[in-house]
């Protein structure tokens, strides 16, 4: 909590002094630029928040803000801000993930973070290729998308996570686009502050290794419907959209997960219990 | 007026983004450019504060409130090449001071408040000022020949 009539900080001042390394135009840049303004329009401080990641180029966001950071193991963002958040619950927790490191490596951490319910606010830039390690098809790669690594394509159906996210319990389900990213800063702001896990889908493109998704800024739709906390609604609506629909597709209102028991022991009472 | 404010810094910001990106990638010529083009914004946002003489910054319009995703006078955050030249700078700079002049003369010919209008106008035409500086500036720099963008010895390659 910040103090009672500290001033607002703004959004540079959750910027640090580390200059990104993405490619010129990667929509990762505005990610990084949406998650300053959103945290500013909070009115939070840096040292009330903790940016959490794994592995891959939108991993390496904790080092660009002045936030607490945790920069991970691949695929492991989310036990490790689980972790963090059940021991200080008092810290606003952001965690950070692509595509290949949320959804294949850190797949099976990401069902269960949406059913545990912890109050985190996952965001995951989605541009359908493992961009650092030069262009892997993803687990939302499109079936027919050709490259010198999947020639003539994967075959292999894609992911849908908003739809995993809903069915495994999550309580606040949203996609922004990086090309908005005002509006993205909105939805990241909504997301912190709707209790228990908040999951946002970001589609940031990637403009080296899918140039075509430049053509994104033409798809990028608001939602034509009004956000339901209605999960069978939330259901069809996920099942049959056109991935491009942006805004809050469901807000539920499940309590979220709540350790009973925090540190109620001091440390010398713990390490007795372990004497040999 | 703190909606063209805003555009100014929305616009200033973005191409300072722009200056560090290319700073990244060793585009030194470029980068100073839109170091350029980022303080000279940052002036004309300086300029509406000193000339409306607010005793402290109003409230700004929500910064999501524009028509399209961004200001008008922004340019799209995957506008840049790491081996784009002065010549593209400028471009995307025209494009963004034309469509800056297009939206306060929308405001003008509209059917805002007289007072409105008469700021939208003025702004209009400061805007074309700017339009036609960048026009200048693009006769003194060289346009980019076939194939700038053509890298033999490409930074990320699959090959």
């Amino acid at each position: 909590m910040n103090a009672p009539g500290a001033p607002m900080l703004a959004a540079k001042d959750f910027k640090s002094d580390t200059k990104p390394v993405w490619c010129p135009g990667c929509g990762d840049f505005s990610v990084l630029s949406a998650i300053t303004k959103a945290l500013a329009a909070l009115g939070l401080k840096p040292e009330n928040v903790a940016v959490v990641s794994g592995i891959g180029c939108s991993s390496r966001i904790p080092a660009y803000t002045s936030c607490y950071g945790f920069h991970g193991v691949h695929g492991r963002a989310l036990p490790v801000a689980t972790g963090l958040k059940a021991a200080r619950p008092d810290l606003t927790v952001l965690v950070a993930s692509g595509d290949g490191d949320g959804y294949s490596i850190g797949g099976n951490h990401f069902l269960h973070a949406c059913r545990r319910n912890v109050d985190l606010t996952y965001i995951v830039m989605d541009n359908h290729v493992y961009g650092m390690t030069k262009g892997q098809p993803s687990p939302t790669t499109e079936p027919d998308w050709s490259s010198k690594l999947a020639p003539g394509g994967t075959g292999l159906k894609e992911f849908h996570p908003l739809v995993i996210a809903l069915a495994s319990g999550a309580n606040f389900i949203a996609r922004a686009y990086s090309g908005d990213p005002n509006g993205c800063a909105a939805l990241i702001e909504q997301a912190v502050r709707h209790p228990g896990f908040s999951f946002i889908e970001v589609l940031s493109p990637c403009v080296t290794f899918r140039p075509e998704q430049r053509e994104w800024k033409n798809m990028a739709h608001p939602a034509p419907v009004a956000p339901t906390d209605d999960p069978g609604r939330a259901a069809r609506r996920l099942m049959t959209d056109d991935g491009f629909n942006i805004g809050v597709l469901y807000q539920g209102h499940r309590a979220p997960y709540r350790l009973g028991n925090v540190a109620s022991q001091t440390v010398e009472a713990l390490e007795c219990q372990f004497r040999l | 007026m703190a909606r063209a404010y805003s555009m100014e810094l929305e616009a200033h910001e973005r191409y300072a983004q722009f200056a560090e990106q290319l700073d990244t990638h060793n585009n030194r010529e470029v980068a100073e450019l839109f170091r350029k083009l980022s303080h000279i914004e940052s002036l004309h946002a300086k300029r509406i504060l000193e000339e409306m003489r607010w005793p402290s910054l109003p409230a700004l319009p929500p910064a999501y409130a524009w028509d399209t995703a961004e200001g008008p006078e922004t340019a799209l955050p995957d506008a840049v090449h790491y081996l784009m030249q002065p010549w593209h700078a400028l471009e995307m700079a025209l494009r963004c001071e034309l469509q800056a002049q297009q939206y306060f003369e929308g405001i003008a010919a509209g059917k805002a408040p007289p007072g409105v209008r008469k700021a939208a106008l003025e702004m209009a035409d400061e805007e074309r000022e700017h339009v036609r500086l960048i026009r200048d500036w693009m006769r003194r720099v060289p346009q980019p020949e076939a194939g700038w963008d053509e890298d033999p010895d490409p930074p990320r390659t699959t090959e």
